[in-house]
């Protein structure tokens, strides 16, 4: 389980277990063939023998075996392993539509005939499981590949005993990848580190190769050897813990800006269309929440459609939350905004009655429970770039997407005619008027584009947060605070804010807590108007005012 | 009439309607106790308990939309944070009533309110003092929303924080108070608030008698309120204040610190928000963090903008037609009432920008012109 879980976590692995199966799939066959005559009788031990005789075939497996034989290990540890009665061959047993299947634990050929009756399952117990997990970390440390190698390595850190040190010792001249040596390296110096055989000058040395390190197993040594007997050995086991602490404060300096910049971007997402509204119609949308949340129920909707293309709905997704907001945001200019132009505290009570219709109307389609949307596969897991630190993929994607929809938003305003149209209703509305331009259709563009940037947004969220009716309102405050303070209109003020306001959250929430944080940043923000009441970069010339 | 109708026009209330309005109130509110308090239950014109307190939180909510009427109708000012002064105001009743409960609290603690003991406090914070007094904490009813709203329109106001930006501030301010009064650490019973309050001055808050008094004196202060807003509104500063609305900037020019009347006017109509709140708990016996909810600051707005702004009589019928509307509504059918209060927001904005008092000008004076044409002799006379 614990394998599995890892393989899942780490992207890098993962995508390397895949690579595995590729060049296992090119050279199993030829590989097997040899291999097959010394392996069968000892299979067909392992299907008759006893579980507390197991480990003992298993090893001769595995000295008998390479890389090829992880199939068969990782299918006993999953508890799917089973043989056929009346052959002894080993099968693995797999799940598709609810039916249970057989097949070929090497070739990974289905064998369609076999059924529950032909077979008989093979036990794994936990000592056994045990065993497993480092015997295929121990088989991967001859992997081919490097990654497979590495993570093998950092898989037995914390179970290190004297086979796999043997085995480690006998590697590590040979290895030519610098990360895998590095990593072996460290399991080695750990050995040192904590053999009380051995000179003291030599397991100070090790330890100190250790204080590079950042990995769990290491700091739990270095803490267990800080109260070693030797004094010598405990002011170097100290020195080395202040020295990693004083790295993983680093690094947790760099997730924390990252959890910054991830908020962030969300608000920048959240708030960029109101900022495209509010600057060019002097147009407060109260809605602006509500169609976030359509685009997220939009998000919802498609996952429903398509099922069995998670992975590829929110390619879908994207465009439809766009059309659905967007079209959205068009009717609420023609029907009600328009007839209050100019009046901006009427046109935030008129679209507070639509945010609240649009809500309602959502509770009743959908009901108000929280809805569940899936994360598609490429954009779940995490990006590890050491043991302390790793980057959640989904954040890092919204904040590449939030980045990308912002540069978009900058072409269509400075290189298009409809932005140029905006741009000039925003200035002059009616000089631009007299000029010729449609103001009336540039409003609806203009509504319709902030609308639907909103249901992007929503989108975004709806891979972080949950779908409910009020995903709109916990966003609407902030977004209002964002374009505030970054001076209304300006794109480049509502980046710049969004960030400040993201990273300054994250960096108050570990002393104050999420809660106070948010207050101490909106009081923050209050207190800002005062000394500069248009923002951070307030509009300039003829246009303020 | 031609001057009401001018008054009207200019969004303005003429005293006239002073007299009326306080008769008006005050006769139904001695009819309505004295009918709770004397007919049998079963006469058929019994008025029940329950109506009486909904009365009396009808009248608080008046009180509300007066002060958001004060400020948004006759200053241009639109407050979204005015439910922030209520609660203040609630909260500080709410303190006093949950220290006469004493030791009959589930822990029986003489001291410390129940939810301190759950969260196993050992003493009273130093903002609960006094507040067994009841003039100190009705002192503090009016002076804590009082003081937020200078410190706020202080700074707010002289920096020249105006329309949409005040309004979303407002909001904000509002917010904040939400998310820190649901905390525990705050001291104020986070998300379950204040509650299971026995008595008021010795009187149980379950007696009819108390909650007919509540609603009296509820009635009386509104009178009073109503018409102090209305000398203090067509008093000189009352027309600075109109002058404010209509364009600051002039005004400035001419010489007024504007700063200083919005700020005064402001920190007022803060005072009359707090009035209701702590008049409020005691009927519905309970405060707590979604007082500070922004939709219910927006929702104030909605009363005001119904009945028309600028009127104080339209405020307060906004205020009590809206709520009866709400009461029937969620009764009827809960899931339509915010498809109706939403409707009603764009609605009214869209159609009746000055409200129901808005509609009767218009009405009136188109029978007026009416009257005119056909027979001028009879009106002239």
């Amino acid at each position: 389980m614990t394998l599995r879980r890892i393989t899942l976590r780490r992207i890098t692995l993962r995508h390397c277990m895949a690579l595995c199966c590729c060049l296992f799939g090119l050279f199993s066959l030829p590989s097997f063939a040899v291999e097959s005559t010394s392996l069968d009788p000892l299979l067909a031990d392992l299907a008759e023998a006893k579980i507390s005789k197991m480990v003992p075939i298993l090893d001769k497996i595995e000295k008998a075996s390479d890389e090829t034989v992880l199939p068969l290990f990782r299918t006993l540890l999953n508890g799917n392993l089973y043989y056929i009665k009346s052959t002894k061959q080993v099968v693995g047993q797999f799940d598709a539509n609810g039916d249970t299947f057989y097949k070929d634990v090497f070739t990974g050929q289905a064998n369609p005939t076999l059924t529950k009756r032909d077979v008989k399952k093979i036990r794994v117990n936990n000592t056994l499981r045990g065993y497993l997990r480092n015997a295929i970390a121990r088989i991967q440390l001859t992997s081919k590949n490097p990654s497979v190698r590495e993570s093998a390595v950092r898989e037995l850190l914390s179970k290190l005993d004297d086979d796999t040190i043997g085995i480690l010792e006998r590697l590590y001249p040979n290895e030519t990848n610098k990360k895998v040596k590095h990593a072996m390296g460290l399991a080695l110096a750990m050995n040192t580190a904590s053999q009380t055989k051995l000179a003291v000058s030599n397991r100070i040395a090790a330890i100190d190769t250790l204080a590079d390190s950042l990995e769990n197993d290491v700091r739990n040594l270095l803490t267990t050897l800080s109260n070693d007997e030797n004094p010598a050995i405990q002011s170097a086991s100290n020195a080395a813990l202040d020295t990693i602490a004083q790295r993983a404060n680093r690094f947790a300096f760099v997730d924390q800006l990252f959890f910054g910049l991830s908020l962030g971007s969300v608000l920048l997402l959240a708030s960029i269309g109101l900022a495209i509204t509010f600057g060019v119609m002097g147009v407060i949308n109260m809605a602006h929440g509500e169609m976030i949340m359509l685009g997220a129920y939009t998000t919802y909707v498609v996952q429903l459609i398509m099922p069995n293309y998670i992975d590829y709905s929110i390619w879908v997704a994207i465009p439809a939350a766009f059309l659905v907001s967007g079209l959205m945001g068009v009717l609420i200019e023609r029907l009600v905004i328009r007839h209050l132009h100019g009046r901006p505290l009427e046109t935030l009570l008129a679209t507070f009655g639509i945010s609240l219709i649009l809500q309602q109307l959502v509770r009743t389609i959908f009901s108000p429970l929280n809805r569940q949307v899936s994360t598609p596969s490429w954009m779940s897991g995490s990006w590890e770039i050491n043991p302390v630190l790793s980057l959640t993929l989904n954040r890092l994607y919204i904040l590449a997407f939030a980045l990308f929809v912002f540069m978009a938003l900058v072409i269509i305003l400075k290189k298009t005619s409809l932005g140029l149209n905006v741009r000039a209703v925003s200035q002059n509305r009616n000089m631009a008027k007299a000029m010729g331009v449609k103001t009336n259709w540039v409003d609806a563009m203009t509504f319709g584009l902030g609308s639907g940037i909103a249901g992007i947004a929503g989108v975004a969220l709806s891979q972080l947060t949950n779908v409910g009716p009020n995903l709109g309102q916990a966003y609407i405050i902030d977004s209002f605070m964002v374009v505030v303070f970054g001076g209304v209109g300006n794109l480049l003020g509502t980046l710049v804010a969004a960030f400040t306001l993201g990273i300054a959250t994250k960096f108050l929430e570990p002393t104050t807590g999420a809660v106070l944080a948010a207050i101490i940043v909106l009081v923050f923000i209050i207190l800002f108007i005062q000394k500069r009441p248009k923002g951070l970069f307030p509009q300039k010339g003829r246009a303020a005012e | 009439m031609t001057r009401l109708m001018k008054y009207f026009s200019e969004g303005r209330t003429s005293g006239k309607h002073t007299l009326p309005f306080v008769v008006i109130l005050l006769g139904v509110t001695i009819l309505a106790s004295a009918a709770n308090l004397f007919l049998p239950a079963d006469s058929a014109l019994y008025v029940s308990t329950y109506t009486i307190t909904l009365l009396g939180k009808y009248l608080c909510y008046a009180m509300l939309a007066l002060a958001v009427d004060i400020i948004w109708g006759y200053c241009g000012i639109l407050s979204l944070g005015h439910g922030a002064f209520f609660a203040l105001g609630g909260y500080a009743m709410g303190m006093y009533l949950m220290r006469q409960i004493g030791d009959r609290g589930v822990y029986g603690n003489p001291l410390l309110p129940d939810f301190m003991v759950f969260l196993d406090w050992k003493e009273l914070p130093w903002f609960w003092l006094g507040m067994d007094h009841f003039w100190f904490a009705m002192l503090m009813a009016v002076v804590v929303p009082g003081l937020l709203a200078f410190v706020f329109g202080w700074l707010a106001f002289r920096s020249r924080v105006t329309g949409v930006y005040l309004s979303i501030m407002t909001q904000a301010l509002t917010y904040a108070l939400l998310l820190a009064f649901f905390r525990n650490e705050m001291g104020f019973g986070g998300n379950n608030g204040l509650t299971d309050f026995k008595e008021i001055l010795g009187f149980s808050l379950q007696a009819d008698s108390t909650r007919v008094g509540l609603f009296l004196i509820t009635a009386i202060l509104l009178a009073v309120i109503f018409v102090v807003s209305q000398k203090i509104l067509s008093s000189r500063l009352g027309k600075v204040v109109l002058a404010i609305r209509d364009s600051e900037s002039r005004s400035r020019f001419i010489g007024y610190r504007t700063d200083r009347y919005k700020v005064w006017l402001f920190v007022y109509s803060a005072v009359i928000a707090g009035i209701a709140g702590a008049l409020y708990v005691p009927q519905v016996g309970i405060i707590n963090p979604g007082e500070f909810s922004p939709i219910n600051s927006i929702e104030m707005v909605i009363w005001v903008a119904v009945g028309g702004r600028g009127t104080l009589i339209g405020a307060v019928i906004g205020a009590l037609l809206v709520n009866y509307a709400k009461t029937r509504f969620t009764a009827i059918m809960p899931d339509a009432w915010l498809f109706a209060l939403g409707a009603m927001f764009v609605l009214v904005t869209l159609y009746l920008p000055k409200g129901l008092m808005g509609l009767y000008g218009q009405l009136m004076s188109k029978r007026r012109t009416a009257n005119n044409s056909n027979n001028t002799e009879e009106s002239q006379a």
